[in-house]
């Protein structure tokens, strides 16, 4: 028993919040015993004697399950424990419970855990459309309906589309760039493990008194700093949330910088990296302000800071601007790594290099760049200093020219190649341009202020954030799944069954969100519990098409899981890919590489007579001795 | 060493697909019903963008139909494409082109914007409250008369509409003048506009409030000057004196020259 408590895991993991939150909670009660304050604050903004348990207890348990023990030990002058290298790799699935520092097990950790919230976020939108197939209250009050709104695009947004990418990434990159690992496993590590707690804190929102924190994901304040305790959770999560996407964008920035295989230039690297250094690059300067501002609302409840307290003298719309100054890049970051997945998709099953590569990356540098001088434009009618409104649309339409860059790119790619439609994800990724193309048609009206007064905060906003981020995100996020599963599990999925989930997402898809465009321009609010009869018809189709969407993701969910189990073996390279994750076995070797490739061309030269991308163990004769080889974790 | 398109086909086809989507959506209400001076101009704006979007739209259908279409491979074909790397004039054209789109749709916007909040000489002032879940109304230049969940204003007369939150934000849409705008706590913001229709319309809160803001409603009246005088002078409530600071004396009766907004 003593040696389990000793033992970094989730024993150990479990006694660390416990003592967390019992310090915490005694550390309030006894603060205020001596402040001669009631011990209990139980104002609904209040509750400080759940609150710092509630940030100590994650804390705590991260400490327990191990993901700080080798750095306190070296900061503490102890002898550190080399890795123990035989947790390196899972080979159960109990090994995917442990900490574990190797990329490729954090990327299936990654990815599992994200979609566990896609599900439960995807049964609250199904709950949400039965209460809105018809006008009145059915299912759920009024109350309850916006907790499950705002959760739902909670769920959806910090601990789904935003980590599952990362995830893909984390699994897929380090083999493509050719390095055995990320720069930093361990804090590749820690990054992971507080996804859950954020996912966590999220739903046990629900258990709070008052309920689920319901001031939409947007949490405007003053709505966010008079709400019950559940708001404290949100706020609380997404700092987790917002501290392991930090921490991975940094990792990744390093990796991509300083771990690619000799002969890796910038110019050599496959437009997934490209995309996952663009993402990386808004990840680090743009969540802090998400942070912040959460902090802020955080402190106005329980410190009554009074940030956002007009009657203090506090600015309601400043929590807008530093909100959308993080939220507005964070669209691109829900973005640009699915398009690093299209193009590999696409080029791959055209079996053509991508049309104009370096236009391609350059356009993914000015999404990034423009992104940041675009976030007003979610405020067009907040009130805020008229002046700003026309600078912000003309920043925000010209954000459409790289966009557009980047689906021409793609449709070039398709000419004169030999495009192949047996993989499900090449079909996902075709789906994606047509989708994407209207979610960014919507999203150019959106961003005209004229238009924008009219159809702001109406279920037109509700139909476009839906195309580009189901139609847009997760098209592209089930084409990668669907892309790097046989990569991931050694196995290959139906692809009969892919066809099916293909088919039922895109009707669902267009069923569903289509409809609703027009419904907010003829006058139906956003997030309403009930609405005018005259949209009753409407509103029933659309969630016909729902059930129809979140019924076949079942299938998808089938398919995955008895795949990984029984699915018939894949080889190495079944979609005869260029670039370096495919040249290894599937799934890679535990440390990817017994020798570091050499890469000796562009990843995308389909058709050029003796091209190649990346020299292998074993190939050729100056391989090996030549490059000095980079091996081991720092 | 590869066949030429057929450019010439393609870009009919998307002339076609662009006429046929135009004559399915131009002719839509989209908006619904039109009460106001600016409605007319951001829906005639909407129906610029719907062409322009039709043929982006279009253009991308054809394109990609066409590849999948005449470059889809045989079954059993496991040769690669054409090593084509790109080509630097397509590329500079699909960047430049939807430059000057995107800029034209800017500033087309643009002017818009500033007709539909163009003041006029001789507005009426409508001063707005907005708490959970509640409307009330108030006009300062008729001895503070005061309304709770309906308001009225006359046909044809520009009116401001000075806007305060009194808990949260709460936002003030009326979908047949196309105008909305957030009452903000702490601040007064302004919307413009120019009822030109007679009719009984519904203002709708579009800022999530609460568990109450799908039901925070209120009656809007488009009438006539004399009715619309006529029901002011009956309010018998006034401003409540804590709001009072809020409200600024204003002109209430058109002058007789420059009948503004007219």
């Amino acid at each position: 028993m003593t040696a389990a408590i000793k033992r970094p895991g989730w024993i150990r993991g479990a006694l660390g919040a416990l003592a967390a939150a019992a310090f915490g909670f005694g550390l309030v009660l006894a603060l205020r015993a001596i402040s001669d304050l009631p011990l209990y604050q139980t104002e609904q903004t209040g509750y400080p004697h759940l609150i710092v348990p509630l940030i100590l207890a994650p804390l705590g348990f991260l400490a327990g399950f191990g993901c700080f023990d080798y750095w306190l030990r070296w900061a503490a002058g102890m002898p550190t424990i080399p890795e123990d290298h035989s947790q390196h790799g899972a080979k159960s699935w109990k090994d995917y419970f442990r900490f574990n520092t190797d990329h490729k097990v954090i990327g299936i950790q990654y990815i599992c855990t994200t979609f566990f919230f896609f599900f439960i976020g995807g049964l609250m939108a199904m709950l949400i459309r039965a209460e809105l197939a018809q006008p009145g209250t059915q299912i759920v009050d009024a109350a309850t309906y916006n907790s499950l709104f705002s959760t739902h695009a909670v769920l959806m947004i910090f601990v789904f589309v935003i980590p599952v990418f990362a995830g893909i990434a984390n699994y897929v990159l380090p083999l493509m760039i050719g390095a055995p690992d990320m720069a930093f496993p361990r804090l590749n590590a820690l990054s992971f493990w507080m996804l859950p707690l954020a996912g966590l804190l999220f739903i046990g929102s629900f258990l709070a008194p008052g309920g689920a924190f319901d001031a939409g994901w947007t949490g405007y304040a003053p709505l966010s700093t008079g709400a019950p305790l559940g708001q404290s959770f949100f706020n609380l999560g997404v700092q987790f949330a917002g501290a392991s996407s930090i921490a991975t964008a940094l990792n990744f920035l390093v990796t991509i910088i300083v771990m690619r295989a000799p002969g890796m230039t910038f110019w050599r690297m496959p437009l997934l990296v490209w995309a996952n250094l663009s993402t990386s690059l808004l990840v680090v300067a743009a969540t802090p302000f998400i942070a912040g501002a959460q902090f802020m609302v955080l402190f106005d409840r329980i410190l009554h800071t009074n940030f956002f307290d007009f009657a203090a003298g506090g600015d309601v719309i400043s929590y807008q601007h530093i909100f959308w100054f993080y939220s507005h890049p964070a669209v691109y970051i829900m973005m640009l790594p699915g398009f690093g997945i299209i193009s590999e998709v696409i080029s791959t099953h055209a079996r053509k290099p991508i049309f104009g590569y370096r236009l391609m990356a350059l356009a993914l540098i000015g999404i990034v760049v423009l992104s940041y001088s675009v976030w007003a434009h979610h405020m067009f009618v907040a009130g805020m200093f008229s002046w700003l409104r026309v600078p912000m649309m003309l920043t925000t339409l010209l954000i459409a020219v790289p966009t557009g860059i980047k689906i021409f790119s793609w449709l070039g790619t398709l000419y004169f190649g030999k495009i192949h439609t047996y993989s499900t994800a090449m079909l996902f990724s075709l789906a994606f341009i047509v989708t994407f193309t209207i979610g960014g048609i919507s999203g150019v009206m959106l961003g005209m202020v004229p238009i924008d007064i009219h159809v702001s905060d109406t279920y037109f906003i509700v139909a476009h954030i839906h195309f580009v981020l189901f139609g847009g995100s997760v098209f592209t996020i089930f084409a990668g799944i669907y892309h790097w599963f046989p990569k991931m599990t050694g196995r290959m999925y139906d692809e009969k069954l892919g066809r099916v989930h293909f088919w039922g997402t895109v009707i669902g898809t267009w069923g569903t969100f289509i409809p609703m465009h027009w419904v907010g321009m003829d006058g139906m609010p956003r997030r309403v519990a009930d609405y005018a009869t005259q949209f009753g018809e409407w509103n029933l189709l659309i969630s016909t098409f729902a059930f129809i969407l979140g019924a076949v993701q079942l299938v998808f969910l089938y398919n995955m899981v008895v795949s990984w189990r029984f699915g018939p073996r894949a080889g190495a390279n079944p979609w005869r890919a260029n670039s370096i994750e495919w040249q290894v076995s599937s799934p890679p070797p535990i440390y990817n590489f017994t020798e570091i490739p050499r890469v000796v061309g562009g990843p995308y030269e389909f058709g050029v007579p003796g091209a190649k991308h990346a020299i292998m163990a074993g190939e050729g004769t100056e391989a090996a001795e030549k490059e000095p080889s980079v091996v081991g974790s720092p | 060493m590869y066949g030429r398109l057929p450019i010439v086909k393609m870009l009919a086809a998307t002339v076609a697909l662009t006429a046929a989507i135009c004559a399915v959506m131009v002719p839509i209400n989209w908006d619904g019903q039109q009460a106001s001076t600016a409605a007319p101009k951001i829906d005639d704006l909407l129906t610029v963008m719907i062409v322009l979007s039709a043929f982006v739209f279009s253009l991308v259908m054809v394109m990609l139909f066409y590849a999948l279409w005449k470059f889809k491979a045989k079954p059993g074909d496991e040769s690669d494409g054409e090593p084509i790397h790109g080509n630097t004039r397509l590329e500079v054209a699909w960047t430049l082109i939807p430059t000057v789109i995107v800029l034209f749709a800017g500033g087309y916007s643009w002017s818009v914007l500033n007709d539909i909040e163009e003041p006029a000489e001789n507005p009426l002032t409508v001063s707005v409250f907005s708490q959970q879940y509640a409307w009330s109304f108030a006009y300062p230049g008729k001895d503070y008369a005061w309304s709770e969940g309906e308001f009225h204003v006359p046909v044809n007369r520009q009116v401001q509409f000075k806007m305060h939150a009194q808990d949260v934000i709460h936002s003030f849409w009326v979908p047949e003048w196309r105008i909305k705008k957030d009452n903000v706590p702490g601040i007064t913001t302004t919307a413009i506009v120019t009822p030109d229709k007679v009719g009984t319309y519904q203002l709708i809160c579009t800022e999530l409030c609460g568990f109450g803001h799908a039901s925070m409603r209120a009656k809007v009246v488009v009438e006539s000057p004399a009715k619309f005088r006529e029901w002011v002078a009956d309010l018998d409530q006034k401003v409540p004196p804590a709001l009072m600071e809020s409200v600024t004396d204003e002109q209430f009766e058109p002058t007789p020259v420059g009948t503004g907004g007219a």
